[in-house]
């Protein structure tokens, strides 16, 4: 079964607050191995303007991802997991996360296609801080590929 | 944001410093936990093997994540990077041995924009096939 184009547009409750701890982003700096100081020296984040570490620039994934889970088991919008891969991605920063950050999601359903059997979903998260500025958007595809037989 | 490269030095074709990132299954085991995505086709060879691909492969976000080095790297503040995005066009195939594979990216300024911003394009390669699509980065520069 095609996905459900009526759910385009579709609005998600923001997540409760994710909050970005110094030594998360320090995790996730090494598990990249990326070892510009911004990320794990506050020293030298405040040197480049910063008031605390800066996260790298697919962090904000991490938490993007997480909320995505809302549209992605969905019961009512039916999407087969097994079958999704990750067709793009792209980030649209207001500023980098920093630790200490409390961010809220709100997933919308941008399109849903559907093209040689593959059902395409592009989904938005809009990340917030406490304080209700605007963060990053993560802009996300995925394809879930045709069944067998389909 | 204070990006140490100045506007006024660069021009459309200007290259970044390449740069080649290595990747094995015990660094994909790492980004597994640091990132969350446990999703077996990036550290279980059966269960890879099960669902149609060749082996192993790197999350698509750990390759996108050491392409923007290129760019990070260049301008020193992550800060300047205003707007990243990607296509995932090939799988990055992690083998298990000692050398795993090799991730290779190169990138160049593809056009000046307004507010003293520039638009870099990406490449990014692995054993000679490309990774990554439409991979562009606006970046603020001083």
């Amino acid at each position: 079964m095609p996905l459900d184009p009526a759910f385009v547009g579709r609005t998600y409750p923001p997540t409760p607050a994710y909050e970005v701890g110094r030594e998360k982003i320090r995790e996730f700096a090494e598990a990249v191995r990326d070892a510009n100081p911004a990320y794990t020296d506050r020293e030298a984040a405040k040197a480049l303007g910063h008031p605390d570490v800066v996260a790298p620039p697919t962090f904000p994934f991490v938490i993007t991802y997480r909320a995505a889970g809302q549209v992605v088991q969905d019961p009512e919008l039916g999407l087969d997991f097994s079958r999704v891969v990750h067709g793009d991605q792209r980030f649209v920063y207001n500023r980098p996360v920093r630790a200490g950050d409390r961010l809220s999601v709100t997933c919308v359903i941008d399109s849903i296609k559907s093209l040689a059997g593959n059902d395409i979903l592009s989904v938005r998260g809009e990340v917030a801080d406490e304080s209700g500025e605007h963060v990053v958007t993560a802009y996300m595809t995925l394809v879930a590929r045709a069944a067998e037989g389909e | 944001m204070s990006a140490i490269v100045n506007y006024d030095e660069v021009e459309v074709g200007t290259e970044l410093p390449a740069q080649s990132f290595p990747v094995s299954r015990a660094t994909l085991v790492q980004y597994a936990g640091a990132s969350g995505d446990f999703n077996p086709i990036h550290w279980n060879e059966a269960f890879a093997k099960g669902v149609g691909l060749p082996d192993v492969i790197a999350h698509g976000m750990f390759t996108m994540a050491e392409a923007v080095r290129v760019v990070t790297d260049w301008v020193v503040d992550p800060g300047a990077v205003v707007e990243y995005g990607v296509r995932f066009t090939k799988p990055v195939v992690v083998p298990n041995d000692e050398t795993g594979a090799v991730i290779e990216v190169t990138g160049k300024v593809a056009a000046m924009l307004d507010d003293r911003r520039v638009r870099v394009d990406l490449v990014a390669t692995c054993a000679g096939q490309k990774v990554l699509g439409m991979s562009r980065a606006v970046v603020q520069l001083a």
